[in-house]
């Protein structure tokens, strides 16, 4: 069963070849042998896998059975489960049990897929590195002494190191695709709008999304077969016809441009990267796709956009953690004002509270126009040099990360370091544009991707160029045990 | 413009987030540094550029004015770190 892909595991639970109860025992036997060192899932329920495992074999033995049907899907700790321990990978939610499943885990429960475990993520997704979490760094499958990325380490290093086919992950400014990018994975972040956040513990509403993280675009467009879907209890979901995302993975791409931004492959991209992505180039060219320069003016601007809007956004939601209605509460306070204080002081960690300062700050009389405002409009500026763009060509290409993954503790100490990491996936973030990060290749026996980016809705075009790339490379088939 | 422990003090309060005096210093090094990686941004001209809250510039969905789910209160007062069968308890605020 190890590294089948969700098609071929759908074969396997068609076929007989194996239950889905044999399937699930496999993928929670893996977690026992090597969660304790990837560290890589927060909570595991194997009562309730198993459970879930045995009715996903009734449904199949009745022939009631869809693309998941019996497959465990592991699911991020951002998502609430019913009667599952949902922490955000933070302390504040330690003891918080969900009281009612999000839309995405509804919608895989719906269609009989199993849910393997909640997996570990940077507190409240705030990070690029998955050191920030309360239950501890994740390790990177690849070399245990590498971070795997963030925030949904977790994730990634769950399906690359074999302990989950396939997971679902959010990303608020490169969440999904520098994981992705950093432990040799395919992870495609949705259009804002396309996935639900009902139940999706918020960071930064305007920016949030959820998305799928496997091994292949295959994969990644069985899973957003799922995932995207119009949630009336989501007041930004958007309302628009099913699409099969699967169906035109194997269209040609004779005659199609990818643009290639100038800002981006300046002399500030490492040397190793851009030989990679120069080879990626060349691959599309030999599947009769045109290269073309364009250009995005202000996507330097991004990272200090971001880091307005994000901590703004999330300094208003993280005002609900108070000790008083779910979560963490301080034990010794002698008023309201100081239960409050030091709820907050220790339900959260640096990072977190770091953000919601920067938030309060920006936020603050006197500073709005000065910083929350100046930055939207920023932000429109960047948004518009993709619309430019996408006159030119079908698809941007650009880097996901700026290098391959960092050692544990090389950057906790400098904030500003740690946010450069996102410096090619946040402009996307801020536009709301669709984009994914696949594997490119290896520098140093570490992994790096490359990423896709497309306009509005344009998830299964994205799909497509990478499961032709994915035709003529094999990079997606590397996993730390070597090819597969 | 740099910030001062002042500021660190009047985020401390308005974000409801105790700091420590040990800790203020390097809240206050680590939120300079942040701040000035944000001012980078204050160099661009913006006149006349409509500011952007939402990716696709739609409208808020609005949904019938009817009732979706059951009454959860006893769930909901459960997740409470103190409740009785009705309210949620906090320190006393009036006397």
């Amino acid at each position: 069963m190890k590294d089948l892909s969700l098609n071929e595991l759908n074969q396997g639970l068609k076929n007989k070849d194996f239950s889905s109860v044999e399937l699930t025992q496999y993928y929670l036997n893996q977690i026992k042998d090597l969660n304790t060192e990837i560290n890589a899932f927060i909570t595991i329920d194997e009562e309730k896998s198993i459970q879930q495992a045995q009715q996903a074999d009734q449904l199949i033995s009745q022939n009631h059975i869809s693309e998941l049907t019996g497959i465990p899907i592991a699911q991020k700790d951002i998502f609430c489960a019913s009667s599952w321990k949902t922490t955000c990978g933070s302390k504040m939610l330690d003891n918080f049990y969900a009281p009612y499943d999000s839309m995405v885990v509804d919608l895989f429960n719906k269609c009989g897929a199993i849910n393997l475990g909640k997996t570990n993520m940077d507190e409240f997704a705030m990070g690029s590195s998955n050191e920030t979490s309360y239950f501890g760094a994740v390790k990177n499958p690849w070399n245990i002494d590498f971070v795997p990325g963030g925030s949904s380490g977790g994730s990634a290093a769950a399906v690359a190191s074999g302990m989950a086919p396939a997971a679902t992950a959010t990303d608020t400014g490169g969440s999904i695709r520098q994981p992705a990018s950093l432990c040799n994975l395919t992870g495609l972040k949705p259009t804002y709008g396309l996935v639900s956040r009902f139940g999706m513990i918020a960071f930064a509403s305007s920016l949030d999304q959820a998305g799928p993280m496997a091994k292949t675009a295959e994969d990644c467009a069985l899973m957003l077969n799922v995932m995207a879907d119009f949630d009336e209890r989501d007041s930004t979901s958007i309302k628009r016809d099913k699409e099969n995302y699967t169906q035109s993975l194997n269209a040609s791409l004779q005659g199609k441009t990818i643009g290639i931004p100038k800002e981006f492959f300046n002399d500030e991209l490492n040397d190793d990267v851009k030989i990679i992505l120069e080879k990626v180039m060349q691959a599309y060219q030999s599947l009769g796709v045109n290269i073309k320069e364009i250009s995005l003016p202000n996507s330097q601007l991004s990272i200090p956009v971001y880091y307005v809007i994000a901590p703004a956004e999330a300094s208003s939601n993280l005002s609900r953690y108070d000790g008083v209605k779910f979560g963490y509460r301080a034990s010794n306070y002698k008023d309201l004002e100081e239960m409050y204080l030091k709820t907050r002081e220790e339900g959260f960690g640096d990072e977190v509270k770091r953000r919601i300062l920067v938030g309060t700050y920006v936020l603050s009389a006197g500073y709005y126009d000065a910083y929350y405002l100046k930055a939207q409009k920023i932000r429109r500026l960047i948004a518009d040099d993709f619309t430019k763009a996408f006159t030119e060509c079908d698809l941007i290409l650009a880097p996901s990360s700026p290098s391959t993954a960092f050692k544990i503790g090389d950057k906790t100490e400098d904030p500003v370091a740690m946010y450069m990491q996102d410096m090619y996936t946040i402009s996307t973030n801020l536009a709301g544009l669709p984009a994914i990060s696949a594997p490119a290749g290896f520098i140093n026996k570490m992994p790096i991707g490359f990423q896709l980016i497309g306009n509005y809705f344009e998830e299964a075009k994205i799909l497509n160029f990478t499961h032709q790339y994915q035709s003529i490379s094999d990079w997606h088939k590397y996993s730390p045990g070597g090819v597969l | 413009m740099a910030l001062t422990d002042k500021d660190i003090k009047k985020l401390s309060h308005l974000a409801k987030i105790n700091i420590s005096s040990d800790d203020e210093m390097i809240v206050l090094k680590k939120l300079d540094g942040i701040m000035k990686l944000i001012d980078t941004m204050q160099k661009i001209d913006t006149t006349d550029v409509q500011p952007m809250s939402h990716a696709l510039d739609i409208y808020q969905t609005l949904r019938d004015d009817v009732v979706t789910e059951k009454n959860q209160k006893e769930k909901f007062l459960q997740l409470g770190p103190e409740s009785n069968e009705d309210y949620f308890i906090v320190p006393r605020v009036v006397e």
